[in-house]
């Protein structure tokens, strides 16, 4: 049997060593895995589409472009694992304590600085939901590390540092980082209010198009059966973020993919990917 | 199980208030967390997600399940604070004596994880004794003393000094060596060779300082002496290597020392000489406090160390140990001048030096519990490099 390939996106050095550290346990465990890695999600489900990979690990937004892809080429893309720090995130947009607008819709007119243009979490999301409530806004980019779809932390950090700095009205964050800024001082306790929190959304899952690759039961059983209490498998699982994974769910991309087909994203990527 | 309440009132978890929560979930059930702080709504979530903890809206509080995550499962402790353990695993790594050590850390390559090969109970006592005798060069030698004698024995000093930089350089890099493999489990040996190493930095500083002090040049350094040291740096067995280092040579150089301090011709030599042996003393009573345990506890070992002399004066055979300059340079200064009862006087405190260093070295022999005429033997064959 051919081996089972795994396509991630190279967003920071520490993907190496995750991945090299799967392939140990995959091959371990009788998986015939090996993995590539593209330096954005684009090419990468470019190359889903082509057959080079047989699972993608793909962000929120990766993971519509796939799937919008394969259905318009009459074929099934399916999400079969997660993360279980995938499910339910939020997003909060972040104002001065001092003088920032009491409600959302003070934000009209505003400058609002959001993350990498193609950041789910700190751009796209946040900015839909402003749309969906008829605020409207001037975003301020933070585009660090375009193509990777703001898995790389560092647009959310400098949207912050621009609302500290006064350059912008409001700041749009994963929650989760907003103590994670705190940790590190850049956000003092105190210092910004939450002047709006999304609904619930989903984050990354494992793609794969068709019946996949012959391996890929097996490939899913072992990585559901990966524990934290294995300290071989733990220092993987810390890297990659999470304690457990879960079966994949598609239920939580729904707010991503109305932002996206809204500003006419998605639908503007699908020509350059062509009929397949 | 009722839920632990945990009330955090106005504290966020941007400002400590994880702690209150951590602690109420590490008794294992679930936990029932009310606060007013303004982003806890935010924060408490991704807080419980990050950490693999199920969280619910329950009235105006929030029930918290503990993760099943565990990151202390097999973990385990490296040995007691107060006792080593005889093997402690290569697993334990850089970890303190007595810390719980989580499973899955990297294994470090420590080879000398043997408390037999390394350990001596008089470990702690000799590093307080040495972290409390430590000195500062710059104060605790007078560099400004005056000094009278003559320019020749002026040139004697250097070359004494240019000899000792030389020797007590290969002191200091043969035990950091073993520093280096050294388990670090076993914390007070740790902690006596780095002071140790640190004693024999200070001694290359105030030997460096005082050979310059009215000459712009150093002294000679032979290819014999050179070799002599090789055959101790090259040594790869650290028992072999304590006992050719610490009991045999710097035995000899407490003696050596000694003689300094009795004939330096002005009170910054003397001093110099004076503190070099204070500290060269503890070295000396380390390697013989854990080479008598090795030994009782591998009484073999006596007969490894006995070849190793043997061979090491095989490979020196060759080589014309001590060099005549440093020979010559110690007459001169127990001479402390021309006239032929000076030089007399000089010649004859040198040889009685070597019997001393002889002395010296069977008494250290016969502790390690080789008999009397072994040991006279083996002291023989000991390095006329003296170290």
């Amino acid at each position: 049997m051919r081996d089972l390939i795994l396509g991630a996106v190279a967003y920071d050095a520490k993907v190496v060593p995750i991945w090299d550290g799967f392939l140990a346990h995959f091959r371990a465990h009788g998986v015939p895995f090996d993995y590539v890695l593209y330096s954005n999600y684009e090419r990468q489900v470019a190359a889903h589409l082509r057959g080079d990979v047989d699972v993608a690990w793909n962000s929120p937004l990766a993971w519509l472009q796939a799937q919008h892809a394969a259905a318009a080429a009459g074929r099934r893309a399916q999400a079969v694992a997660m993360r279980d720090t995938d499910r339910d995130l939020t997003s909060v947009i972040l104002v001065r304590a001092d003088r920032g607008p009491a409600t959302i819709a003070d934000l009209r007119g505003r400058r609002i600085g959001v993350g990498a243009g193609d950041s789910p979490q700190a751009t796209l999301i946040p900015l839909g939901e402003l749309a969906e409530a008829g605020v409207e806004v001037v975003p301020v980019r933070h585009d660090v590390l375009v193509g990777k779809h703001g898995d790389h932390v560092g647009g959310e950090r400098d949207a912050v540092k621009a609302l500290l700095a006064g350059e912008v009205d409001a700041a749009c964050v994963i929650d989760g980082n907003r103590l994670a800024f705190a940790r590190e001082g850049l956000l003092a306790p105190g210092a910004v209010r939450v002047v709006h929190q999304t609904a619930p959304y989903d984050h990354c899952n494992m793609t794969v198009l068709d019946d996949g690759h012959p391996a890929i039961a097996r490939f899913v059983e072992v990585l559901l059966a990966m524990s934290y209490d294995d300290p071989a498998v733990r220092p993987l699982l810390d890297l990659e973020g999470l304690t457990r994974w879960l079966p994949g769910r598609t239920s939580g991309y729904a707010a991503l993919e109305r932002a996206v087909t809204r500003d006419g994203s998605l639908a503007a990527w699908l020509t350059t990917i062509g009929p397949r | 199980m009722t839920p632990v309440d945990v009330d955090l009132a106005d504290l966020g978890l941007d400002e400590g208030g994880h702690l209150p929560v951590a602690r109420a979930l590490a008794r294992g059930g679930a936990v029932r967390v009310r606060g007013d702080a303004p982003t806890l709504a935010v924060d408490l979530p991704a807080w419980c997600r990050a950490r693999g903890c199920a969280i619910a809206r329950a009235g105006d509080a929030w029930l918290i399940e503990p993760s099943a995550a565990d990151r202390w499962r097999g973990a385990e402790r490296a040995g007691a604070i107060d006792a080593a353990v005889d093997h402690p695993p290569a697993r334990w790594g850089l970890a303190a004596r007595g810390a719980l050590v989580e499973a899955g850390a990297p294994a470090l390559d420590l080879p000398l994880a043997d408390k037999d090969a390394v350990w001596a109970d008089e470990a702690a006592r000799l590093y307080a004794q040495a972290a409390a005798a430590q000195w500062d060069p710059a104060t605790a030698i007078p560099w400004d003393a005056p000094a009278e004698h003559p320019a020749e024995v002026e040139d004697a000093v250097v070359q004494v000094m240019t000899y000792l930089i030389e020797n007590e350089t290969a002191a200091l890099l043969v035990p950091t060596r073993f520093l280096g493999k050294l388990h670090p489990h076993f914390r007070e040996v740790m902690q006596l060779l780095a002071i140790q190493i640190a004693d024999e930095a200070r001694h290359v500083e105030v030997f460096t300082r005082r050979a310059t002090l009215r000459r712009g040049a150093l002294g000679l350094s032979t290819a014999g002496g050179q070799a002599s040291l090789a055959s101790l740096f090259a040594e790869p067995d650290f028992a072999i290597a304590s006992f050719l280092l610490s009991v045999l040579g710097e035995g000899s150089f407490l003696a050596l020392l000694w003689f300094l301090r009795d004939h330096a011709p002005d009170a910054c030599t003397r001093a110099v000489a004076t503190l070099a042996a204070q500290d060269e003393a503890r070295h000396v009573a380390f390697g013989l406090a854990h080479l008598g345990r090795h030994c009782a506890h591998d009484p073999s070992l006596r007969d490894r160390l006995a070849a190793a002399i043997e061979r090491r004066h095989a490979a020196l055979a060759h080589t014309s140990g001590l060099n005549a300059e440093v020979f010559d340079a110690l007459v001169l200064l127990a001479a402390g001048g021309w006239t032929s009862a000076a030089l007399r006087r000089g010649h004859a405190a040198v040889v009685a030096l070597a019997t001393t260093m002889d002395d010296g070295r069977r008494q250290r022999l016969v502790r390690l519990g080789f008999a009397p005429e072994r040991a006279a033997a083996l002291s023989g064959l000991h390095t006329r490099n003296f170290m």
